[in-house]
């Protein structure tokens, strides 16, 4: 099987980058698109070329390393797949492919296909947590957590960290990702306490990172790759509006 | 040296008190005077480092991904063990004690693995307080399941993703700290050396993954919490970037390195499918509970699994284990799927995968049930092969996914370096030569919010570290080793790829050092290594420049080191002259095959000393005592 692969190479945050036409042979329906460019990638070391540097660790779809655009896609054309999951099955022998880094002011390219998505580290330190010192925990089962909440608290926080929702918005907006922790806490009656704090803070953090704004258009649903669901973005925006007005 | 493992003595239920009774405590006021260096961001690390900041230390935190919650405890799957006795099925942490120690055959220390058991009560305690979604039952409280090697349920679980959210715990306790400004965070940094200062830890060389720049840190205990080693195979279910440099480093600095032959290989993987693959992925082991694994009778048969008729099929394990069936111990499931194959009875592309069929249960319990029980292995499984398990059987193979051993350590975590800490699967301590399901996990936060936080102040507090700067010529010393590893790497301007090494290294290991071994294999093996290893340092092709980002660089730096660990891991199988746990010696077994223990010659832990390149490692012996858990041989018969 062969695809051509339209890359974008940058050299450096500091340089301008652009699409590199690459054709790659060798590839099999059975591999992932990171095995795709693995191949590729030995195939320029032999040229003597610089490999195309991607991120990527697990290579199972939880760690959230991967992820680039594939035709303009978060993570291609695969629903509820992560880049690494993503076998070349879905595509057809000789298909031309565009890869390009996540696009918004908040992730900064550092190299070809590498983002800085430090942002989302920091949205998550202003308060993306319960604040419990280790050791003053009381009994795992001192507080009952009914089950439907227990199962939505998950459903919130098998959010990855990928950006794929920031990179599907047309605003680049982090709701998906700051709604998912408020909301995954903000259900559990031990994160109850700091609920309010919280999603002010986390929204504040959001803002200055120099993301956009939430106009509720769906997209970052649909690239989710852990199927967060829109939801939680509307359980962010009671809890700050609920906390703003509580404020004054 | 004459290794200590400071286990304090008297009746095991009180060692723990006693010792932590014992130890010297850090002021609160002078706590802030000191630096800890918390290298790792997985389980081990991140709690520890949070837990620390917490407490009051300047802590510095590094990962050599970009953010601190991708190292790779968040892909464990299955659950985390803790002695909690919710079901009621009589549970207490002397059995969770009992199981561990018997489950790692024997090659464990009590004392560790008894306080491990105490604490995994805390942690789940700590988890839930920290927003951890555990699985609930209807009433509120926590649910439970069960788990290979025990017989109550004792495991808690979150989905299929407990390491996510447990480390998501620990990562957003981190940067909670990083808020508080008690945790300054480096992530995108590599460990390359470690800096010792009059015998003792004092700081670390990094390199900047992005600039490429060389970044001395010093502070007055350095803590190593940085995984396993599995990756040593190539294919493994480790992450790609998972790797031994920094374990390994500090071992060439004086860390004595234990037990580097126990690793532990798991039987339900989805098997490889061509040269190009990059890692292996795990599917659990719960399939097994209603799945029947078999292989053709006759080798060679082509057919499609479901034209074999029944009378043309072996259920190999149903056969030889009547007892406990599909349901044998990780270790003996690997081993007779390794042996079906070697028989030429395997099955897929290149014969290497047996059945894992589970379409009796379906006809038994209807596709509907199934689908509740395990419908995202499956969707999982068919993502990656492309075929649908409700249809056709699964195929599967076993593949390495955790190491036993690491850097030795004391009852305290320490290494045979002062100020050198060493947590979760870096260390060798808790897991014998055989790890049970659902314990990873667990020992990592035991290690990083119950011991640590604890046994580090005992040490600040008993050695009073003198002020050390990074004016000192040891900071120079390091950075001139890690710089001519580099410049050495970057100037062979070989032919082939790190990654083309790596594959050929991984493939040697597995071959002769993997799910059984023998004399004359491992012999041939060390050949082969050094061979290898030669030609990398002559062959190798690393484009792109120093001082930039460069991740063939990185990645030949860590393979460099996997070359000196394949070699040592190879050494100690050899020396062990026995079956134990993972470490199967084909010259030692009973009669129908099993593996035979000799406790009266190899009841220790081996601990090997770096003594110069070229020059071959010292063993050292840490005897191994037991006096409430009586060795036993295991019997799945």
């Amino acid at each position: 099987m062969k695809l051509i692969l339209h890359i974008w190479r940058q050299k450096n945050a500091a340089s301008a980058g652009r699409m590199v036409r690459y054709e790659a042979g060798d590839l099999n329906a059975d591999m992932s698109m990171l095995e795709a460019l693995d191949v590729l990638n030995e195939r320029l070391i032999e040229k003597g070329e610089e490999p195309v540097a991607f991120e990527h660790d697990c290579r199972e779809g939880i760690c959230g390393s991967c992820g680039f655009m594939i035709n303009g896609v978060a993570h291609g054309p695969q629903r509820l797949t992560t880049t690494c999951q993503l076998t070349l099955r879905h595509f057809k022998d000789g298909d031309e492919l565009y890869l390009e880094p996540w696009r918004a002011k908040a992730f900064p390219v550092l190299k070809d296909l590498i983002v800085d998505r430090s942002a989302f580290d920091r949205i998550i330190a202003a308060g993306g947590y319960i604040s419990v010192p280790t050791g003053s925990a009381p009994d795992g089962n001192a507080i009952p957590v009914p089950k439907d909440k227990a199962d939505r608290a998950m459903d919130a926080a098998a959010c990855i960290g990928c950006g794929a929702c920031v990179a599907a918005c047309p605003n680049a907006a982090a709701a998906l990702f700051t709604g998912a922790k408020i909301t995954h806490l903000g259900l559990l009656p031990q994160g109850e306490p700091e609920r309010h704090e919280r999603a002010l803070n986390m929204v504040a953090q959001w803002n200055l990172e120099g993301f956009g704004s939430c106009t509720n258009l769906g997209e970052c649903e649909a690239a989710c790759p852990k199927g967060i669901r829109l939801e939680v973005i509307a359980h962010m925006n009671r809890d700050y509006l609920a906390a703003s007005c509580r404020r004054r | 040296m004459a290794l200590d493992a400071k286990s304090p003595g008297g009746p095991i239920e009180s060692r723990w008190d006693r010792a932590r009774f014992e130890m010297k405590l850090v002021n609160p006021a002078n706590k802030r005077k000191h630096t800890i260096i918390v290298v790792g961001t997985g389980l081990a690390g991140a709690s520890a480092a949070a837990s620390l900041g917490e407490l009051g230390y300047k802590v510095k935190s590094f990962c050599f991904q970009d953010s601190p919650r991708r190292a790779h405890s968040i892909a464990a799957q299955g659950g985390i063990n803790a002695a909690k006795n919710y079901p009621n099925d009589g549970d207490s942490v002397f059995r969770l004690f009992y199981d561990t120690v018997k489950g790692g055959d024997f090659r464990a220390r009590e004392s560790n693995v008894y306080r491990l058991a105490h604490n995994s009560v805390s942690i789940i305690d700590q988890c839930v307080a920290q927003g951890v979604p555990f699985a609930r039952e209807y009433g509120g409280t926590l649910s439970n399941r069960s788990f290979g090697g025990a017989q109550v349920s004792r495991t808690f679980y979150a989905r299929g993703q407990t390491g996510q959210q447990l480390l998501l715990g620990a990562y957003q306790a981190l940067e909670r700290q990083v808020e508080a400004g008690q945790v300054e965070m480096f992530p995108r940094r590599e460990m390359l050396d470690l800096v010792v200062i009059d015998g003792a830890a004092r700081g670390i060389v990094t390199r900047n993954l992005v600039t490429g720049q060389l970044e001395h840190h010093v502070a007055d205990a350095v803590v190593l919490g940085t995984g396993g080693y599995g990756n040593v195979y190539y294919l493994s279910t480790n992450a790609k970037g998972s790797n031994c440099t920094a374990i390994w480093r500090a071992h060439k600095r004086g860390a004595y390195f234990a037990n580097p032959c126990f690793t532990q290989i798991h039987p339900t993987c989805i098997p490889v499918s061509g040269d190009y693959q990059s890692k292996l992925t795990l599917m659990s082991e719960s399939l097994r509970n209603d799945g029947r694994i078999w292989v053709p009778k006759t080798p060679g048969d082509k057919r499609r699994p479901e034209a074999i008729p029944e009378q043309d099929r072996d259920y190999y394990l149903e056969q030889k284990y009547p007892s406990f069936g599909n349901l044998v111990p990780r270790d003996v499931a690997s081993r007779n799927a390794k042996l079906v194959c070697d028989q030429g009875r395997g099955v897929g592309p290149g014969g290497l995968g047996v059945y894992l069929d589970l379409s009796d249960a379906i006809r038994r319990l209807g596709e509907d049930k199934i689908r509740e029980r395990y419908g995202n292995l499956f969707e999982m499984y068919e993502r990656i092969t492309g075929d649908d398990p409700y249809k056709t059987p699964m195929r599967i193979y076993p593949a390495i996914h955790y190491t036993m051993g690491g850097l030795w350590v004391d009852y305290y975590l320490m290494s045979t370096i002062p100020g050198l800490f060493v947590i979760g699967e870096a260390n060798f301590s808790d897991h014998g030569a055989n790890r049970l399901g659902a314990s990873a996990l667990m020992q990592g936060l035991s290690d990083g919010y119950f011991i640590l936080p604890y046994t580090v102040g005992n040490y600040l507090a008993q050695a009073k570290p003198a002020p050390a700067d990074l004016s000192h010529p040891a900071f120079h010393e390091a950075e001139a080793n890690v710089r001519s590893i580099t410049e050495r790497l970057m100037s062979i301007e070989g032919s082939r790829s790190v990654d083309s090494f790596h594959r050929e290294l991984g493939k040697i290991v597995w071959d002769n050092c993997g799910m059984s071994r023998n004399a004359h294999d491992l012999e041939r093996a060390i050949g082969k290594i050094r061979e290898l290893r030669q030609e990398y340092w002559q062959n190798v092709r690393v484009l792109g420049a120093a001082d930039d980002l460069n991740q063939s660089l990185e990645k030949a730096g860590r393979v460099a080191d996997f070359f000196e660990l394949s070699e040592l891991m190879c050494r100690d199988a050899l020396e062990r002259n026995e079956s134990c746990g993972g470490h199967f010696r084909e010259e030692y077994q009973t009669p129908d095959g099993e593996a035979r223990r000799n406790d009266d010659e190899f009841s220790y832990v081996a601990a090997w000393q770096y003594q110069g390149d070229g020059a071959p490692h010292a063993l050292h012996k840490e005897p191994l005592e037991f006096e409430y858990v009586h060795p036993s041989q295991r019997s799945y018969k």
